[in-house]
């Protein structure tokens, strides 16, 4: 693929690791405005930590992250937020002694302008209509698809430019992730930008206008998502064909 | 025997009002643990910083000599003064020594607090020892300082023989310890950095993704808790009537087994077990004798940590706040 004019995202030639030991050898990618791409692999290829790393969170070893055209490479994880890139994390990572409400409450917690924080909440409610239900039940007493709701509701109450979705299909009843995909599809088509990490290959590719496959901490493949879905050492490795 | 009503009564009154001043400082070890798992050894020491703190204060700006109302305004004055003090002492401390470790192990925290600890006491001995006419001049600096009693254990109910005692002190101390309490309260539950004290204790990783500066949360943690410790010690000072370097010790040991009897990491446990822990000292100054005392803390320490580890109203294993 030739590489883009203006991307969204530029992440170029990332390092990173835990202790002694380096997970990411390099990694570039690179997500333009409005498209959704999908980040796949094998359990542990580093998919996660490239997103950890991307939110300022993991420390980075080599490389540089560009977003919007500005340099974030330095930059605090919050300040990250501040810019406009959320992330749904792994394991949903919702507080559990908090409520939906002051859940989303926290997700709203860069900004102050109450009218546009009570729409976005109008409008994660309409996403997700079980969470109006729970607004004052504790996070941690949902079950595991409501939880997964609230930690993509909770990151959209930043009201991002760019969201980046780490497995949010994991360990969730298959009617609930079909809602989830669902929900995906529908932020796509009001101008959001998606990284999507997925265990769930086929449905991300599919989802996916290009997709990256990660092995052991580097980019082997990258192609639009109909082609990978095509690949057969996609077909082999993730797909199960 | 007979059972003595009024003096049951009394040690109660005395225990209580001891109770909220140990839950004020318990607050400081009990928010402190809450948000980063850090045992703040340092925190008696801090309040005993803030002693001498206020006894400067006292002597630099004459209130020892104030009285009425004016007494009123200089106790209001060494209260904020030395909330501020403690405070922004716990913030400084927490910069320099805990952030950097924020992803050290527990241990390398704790033993970090251990060594603050020290520096808190030495600075203390050396406080003790500078001529100032308010510590007693010529006086060891390891020598006890006289707090002067600007809040008088004036009667104001009972005051007989025979009668159950309340005093103006014990009023002032429930006049300084609840409303901070109630404030604090509102504070974590109902502010948006409470609500995000709490993001942080539960998950800091999610509390950054949500646009959360968790350094800075954790820096007004420690603000909160060292200035309700600067309240505390103020009040314990005036209580007590004495202060000196190893004032940390006492203060610290009490309030720190009531914030683990309580269930340390949970505000509502603090304060429940500071009061346990005031009755209980003053049952045990009461009826058994005063040098058992310390005896009777450290083995309701040893039996929570033994039997209940989480406290009487604490979260179950890792849990907190
Ligand atoms: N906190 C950590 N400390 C040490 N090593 C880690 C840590 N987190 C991840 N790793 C290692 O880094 C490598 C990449 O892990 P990562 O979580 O990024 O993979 P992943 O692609 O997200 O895997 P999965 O599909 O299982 O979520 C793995 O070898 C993993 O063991
Ligand atoms: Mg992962």
């Amino acid at each position: 693929m030739s590489p883009m004019a203006t991307p969204l995202l530029a992440v170029r030639d990332l390092r990173a690791g835990y202790g002694a030991i380096d997970v990411l050898h390099g990694i570039s990618i690179e997500v333009a405005k409005g498209e959704i791409v999908s980040l796949i692999g094998a359990n542990g290829a580093g998919k996660t930590s490239t997103l950890m790393c991307i939110s300022r969170v993991l420390r980075i070893r080599g490389g540089s992250i560009s977003f919007q055209g500005e340099n974030i490479t330095d930059l605090l994880p919050d300040t990250v937020v501040r810019r406009g890139l959320a992330q749904v994390p792994e394991g949903r990572k919702i507080f559990p002694r908090l409520t939906v409400g002051e859940n989303l409450e926290m997700g709203a917690y860069i900004r102050s302008d109450a009218e546009g924080i009570e729409a976005d909440r109008a409008r994660v409610f309409t996403l997700f209509p079980v969470l109006k239900e729970r607004l004052s039940q504790l996070g941690g007493t949902l079950s595991g698809g409501e939880q997964q709701m609230l930690a993509i509701g909770r990151a959209l109450m930043s009201r991002p430019t760019m969201l980046m979705m780490d497995e949010p299909s994991m360990g969730i009843a298959p009617i609930l992730v079909a809602r989830i995909f669902e929900a995906v599809k529908e932020l796509r088509s009001e101008g959001m930008t998606i990284l999507l990490v997925e265990q769930n290959a086929r449905a991300a590719l599919k989802l996916a206008d290009r997709g990256y496959v990660l092995e052991t901490g580097h980019v082997v493949m990258t192609d639009s998502g109909a082609e990978l879905l095509k690949s057969s050492r996609v077909r082999e490795a993730y797909l199960g064909d | 025997m007979e059972l003595d009503v009024q003096y049951l009564l009394q040690q109660l009154v005395n225990g209580l009002s001891n109770g909220m001043i140990s839950a004020l400082i318990a607050i400081g070890y009990t928010m402190v643990y809450g948000i980063i798992e850090l045992i703040n050894w340092a925190h008696g020491d801090l309040c005993m910083l803030g002693a001498f703190f206020a006894l400067t204060l006292i002597g630099a700006l004459g209130i020892g000599a104030w009285s009425g109302p004016m007494a009123a305004f200089g106790v209001v004055i060494l209260l904020l003064a030395t909330a501020g003090f403690c405070g922004s002492l716990n913030l400084i401390v927490d910069r320099f020594a805990y952030r950097p470790l924020r992803r050290a192990p527990k241990l390398t925290l704790l033993v970090t607090a251990i060594g603050v600890s020290f520096i808190f006491v030495n600075l203390g001995l050396f406080w003790g020892g500078l001529p100032m006419t308010v510590f007693g001049e010529g006086n060891a600096a390891a020598a006890p300082k006289n707090f002067p009693a600007i809040v008088p254990a004036t009667p104001i109910l009972g005051g007989e023989p025979g009668q159950v005692t309340l005093t103006v002190r014990d009023l002032m101390i429930a006049g300084v310890t609840m409303p901070l309490m109630v404030g604090l309260w509102w504070l974590v539950r109902h502010t948006k950095l409470g609500k995000a004290m709490r993001a942080v204790a539960q998950n800091p990783t999610a509390a950054s993704l949500m646009g959360i500066n968790t350094d800075r949360v954790i820096g007004a943690t420690f603000f909160i808790g060292g200035a309700l410790g600067g309240f505390g010690s103020v009040i314990y000072a005036i209580n007590n009537g004495t202060i000196g370097f190893q004032l940390g010790y006492r203060a610290g040991m009490d309030a720190f087994t009531a914030a683990v009897l309580g269930g340390i990491g949970s505000l509502p446990g603090a304060v429940l077990g500071g009061l346990l822990i005031g009755v209980a000292r003053s049952l045990s100054d009461g009826y058994l004798e005063a040098r058992w005392t310390p005896t009777l803390v450290f083995t309701i320490l040893i039996l929570i940590l033994v039997f209940r580890p989480s406290g009487l109203l604490g979260l179950k294993s890792k849990e907190k706040v």
